[in-house]
């Protein structure tokens, strides 16, 4: 899955004196506030951190409330969906204009019947709502199933991603894979035949 | 494919907006509408003026239209268009109210995802027609299913949208309704929220909703004029007249209609039915913890709230082995922790930890359900603590620098007035306040700055009860308060706070008075053990045993007590001293004066 990276960041955080008895505390506090939010300086959305305090000493500001600032290292886990990169999520809900996907746990995706490619239809199967592929019966996507998508666009405010199915490598995240594995144990087959022959 | 289908159906589409002819397929009907949206982005908006016309002549639910609406509004991103469309539904859905909300879930796009959640909390609160007819049977039912759709929507959308919830809570905040000296649709609102509380949304506000609740409990609670319906006679003893006889004279003083009175009553109830329905899913003990949290920041400090904290009461007595004792640990810990090192520095206004010792005296004598082995071992720790200030302490009297130190005192005493008998006859209990003798005979003299009702009170239990000998320079006369009490109460006066004192409210107090200790049921030690008869013997609290037999006992005997509704006059000294004397069983047919 794209998107995601791992990056290493040195940070000041300034700390309010009365929280000068546990400063990781309050580090990791100043830091949790941030999560799931986009942030510009990160470009991306923090998922994850984690922190080591750096020096000993600490500079304090001069004001009428004394923050001290502390040096920090962190390792940041941030998240930023580039258009056109591909992103993992599970399908929640299928509609005949719709199918809404989560990514990762909080990122709403949404691909709209425009975006769906022309070889997915929508059917009532078993009560259950789901696209089917026309070309390949086997690949079907419903509520549960893991779906790769193409990212159309990410609003960061609400962490929302809108999806596209058109490219060929977007779909079923199992079966693309059989796929692949397929193709993969074929190539090796013509690769033995070829020498053989 | 489908963008050149549209372009042809832009010659008439005026034809599809005949009232009444809903027979146009899904597609057909998408693909205009959509056309009549995009043509707003081209900067053509005629069209969309059909769609809106359209909307406004259609009365009969048209399901299809909508359906197709709200699967558009998702596949399109033209902010103004589908923003437009949404203050539409607003104005609709006032008429409407049920078919909406079915389709709501589908709205999803970023951009109006917060105007959607505001528009469903939105209609939390039923427009004025709703109000006005909320007795008709139809309504309730109307309410009740809007309602329910409203709050499926959100835990849809919160399917949908997993940081929903977080978004929602703020807004929820917003448009919480303020104090209306008219109507209450604060209670409304708050049904809402507790309904979230419930709902999987709670798991992550429930903090949140609590401090929202107890926040607005408080507003009310100090906008209510107490002094005016308490009809404060400060000549009356402290522990005479019980307020559950007032309480029944008190009624028709506020039969007024006071609406800010009903509307705290209303939500206190409400509230009390909502722990109930936590307790019975078994998580009354997780959600204890925010409610205190949110007692802690609101009511805690708010000296003058007479009726928010039973909130909590009511909690402790739902699960008194959990909850119950919880409360008291709690307080008992925010009150030492008084004991940690601070700057040195005159405090002028009250500290908290005064007000969460006074919770605490209050709620151990009036908590029904504490058992007394409970009680004992908190007052011993109250007991141990004064003693070690004696200890370390080599000062004469000065109300101000100690008020640790009295406020403690005053605790202990207070809750042995109630509780002198049942602690006393059990030896370990008694043993436990030994110390108690030396920390009142110190040279700060707590017995001189405490309130001298309940100085009197005690010494007199004490006296009887053998468990010290008091001089006689001790007995006041009938003082309420004196300048030292005053002192050491500070500005709040939180030397005559007794937070738990009866409930005013009626339908709260039904909930309230199964577990609450009236100063009538108590025995104190003075009264001979030769007053005992076949019928009920009121002890306060024994064992648990006889807890049960009790009860009945309890509840007839406090009915027999309030159908006397006597007109005390206090200025006549005699009978101010007869009624000083509570009998301990009080049987109709007597009068208070013939002992």
């Amino acid at each position: 899955m794209e998107g995601l990276k791992l990056t290493n960041a040195e940070l000041m955080v300034y700390i309010h004196p009365s929280k000068s008895g546990n400063k990781l505390k309050a580090i990791c506090r100043e830091l949790s506030s941030l999560l799931f939010q986009y942030d510009e300086t990160f470009d991306g959305v923090l998922l994850a951190f984690d922190v080591t305090v750096k020096s000993k000493g600490a500079k304090i500001l001069a004001g009428l409330n004394p923050y001290f600032g502390v040096k920090v290292e962190a390792s940041l886990l941030l998240f930023n969906p580039k258009p056109n990169s591909l992103v993992e999520g599970k399908i929640v809900k299928i509609s005949p204009e719709t199918i809404h996907v989560i990514v990762l746990g909080f990122s709403a995706a949404v691909v709209t019947d425009i975006d769906i490619r022309e070889e997915f239809k929508y059917r009532m199967r078993n009560g259950e709502d789901c696209f089917v592929s026309s070309s390949h019966k086997r690949h079907v996507l419903k509520v549960g199933t893991m779906l790769r998508l193409q990212v159309e666009s990410f609003d960061e405010e609400v962490m929302h991603i809108a999806g596209s199915l058109l490219p060929a490598n977007t779909g079923c995240v199992k079966w693309l894979e059989q796929q692949s594995e397929e193709a993969l144990h074929m190539d090796r087959d013509d690769h033995k035949r070829r020498k053989i022959a | 494919m489908w963008r050149m289908g549209a372009s042809e159906v832009l010659t008439d589409p005026s034809s599809l907006y005949d009232v009444g002819n809903g027979e146009y397929s899904d597609t057909y009907t998408m693909l205009t509408v959509r056309n009549a949206l995009a043509s707003v982005q081209n900067g053509e908006s005629e069209r969309y003026e059909e769609l809106v016309q359209s909307m406004q002549i259609i009365k009969g639910a048209d399901h299809a239209v909508w359906a197709d609406l709200v699967t558009i509004l998702n596949a399109l991103s033209g902010s103004v268009a589908c923003i437009d469309i949404i203050n539409h539904r607003k104005l609709l859905s006032s008429v409407f109210g049920m078919s909406l909300w079915d389709l709501k879930p589908h709205v999803m796009e970023a951009l109006y995802l917060d105007s959607c959640l505001n528009m469903l909390i939105g209609h939390f609160v039923p427009p004025r027609w709703v109000i006005d007819r909320l007795s008709q049977r139809r309504v309730i039912d109307q309410k009740t299913d809007v309602l329910s759709q409203v709050h499926g929507a959100i835990l849809k959308i919160s399917l949908l949208v997993p940081l929903a919830p977080s978004r929602l809570l703020p807004m929820l905040a917003q448009q919480m309704p303020k104090i209306n000296k008219k109507d209450n649709v604060v209670v409304m609102y708050v049904e809402n929220l507790f309904k979230l509380e419930s709902s999987p949304i709670g798991q992550v506000g429930s903090s949140m909703l609590f401090m929202m609740v107890m926040e607005r409990l408080r507003d009310l609670d100090l906008e209510i004029d107490w002094d005016d319906i308490l009809q404060d006679d400060s000549s009356r003893g402290m522990f005479d007249m019980e307020l559950e006889d007032t309480m029944n004279e008190g009624e028709e003083n506020t039969s007024g209609g006071n609406v800010v009175f009903e509307s705290l009553d209303k939500l206190m109830v409400i509230s009390f039915d909502h722990l109930e329905s936590c307790n019975l899913d078994g998580r009354l003990d997780q959600v204890f913890e925010k409610l205190f949290g949110a007692f802690e920041n609101f009511i805690l400090n708010t000296y003058k709230s007479k009726v928010s904290q039973f909130l909590m009461f009511y909690a402790c007595s739902l699960d008194p082995e959990n909850c119950g004792l919880k409360f008291a640990s709690k307080l008992m810990d925010i009150f030492l922790s008084s004991n940690k090192p601070r700057p040195t520095r005159q405090v002028s206004v009250s500290p908290l930890w005064m007000s969460a010792v006074a919770y605490l005296a209050s709620y151990l004598a009036r908590g029904k359900f504490l058992p007394v082995s409970f009680v004992a071992s908190v007052l011993k720790r109250l007991v141990d603590e004064c003693a070690d200030y004696c200890r370390t302490c080599n000062d004469d009297i000065r109300p101000e620098a100690h008020q640790i130190f009295y406020s403690g005192c005053q605790a202990i005493m207070y809750v042995l007035c109630f509780r002198m008998r049942s602690i006393l006859n059990v030896p370990l209990f008694r043993s436990q306040l030994i110390p108690l003798e030396s920390i009142l005979m110190h040279r700060l003299n707590p017995l001189m700055v405490c309130l001298p009702s309940v100085v009197a009170e005690f010494l007199k239990q004490a006296k009887a009860g053998g468990m010290f000998v008091v001089s006689d320079a001790f007995i006041f006369d009938d003082l309420l308060e004196s300048e030292l009490s005053r002192a050491f109460g500070g500005p709040e006066r939180l030397d005559t706070f007794f937070p738990f004192d009866s409930c005013l409210l009626k339908s709260s107090n039904s909930y309230i008075s199964p577990n609450f200790i009236y100063w009538s049921m108590v025995r104190p030690t003075y009264e001979e053990d030769d007053d005992d008869e076949e019928d009920a013997e009121i002890i306060v609290n024994g064992d648990e045993e006889s807890d049960e037999e009790e009860e009945e006992g309890d509840l007839d005997y406090s009915m027999n007590k309030m159908s006397i509704t006597p007109k005390h006059s206090f200025k006549n000294k005699m009978e101010r001293d007869g009624l000083l004397k509570m009998p301990s069983m009080i049987r109709p047919s007597i009068s208070p004066q013939s002992f």
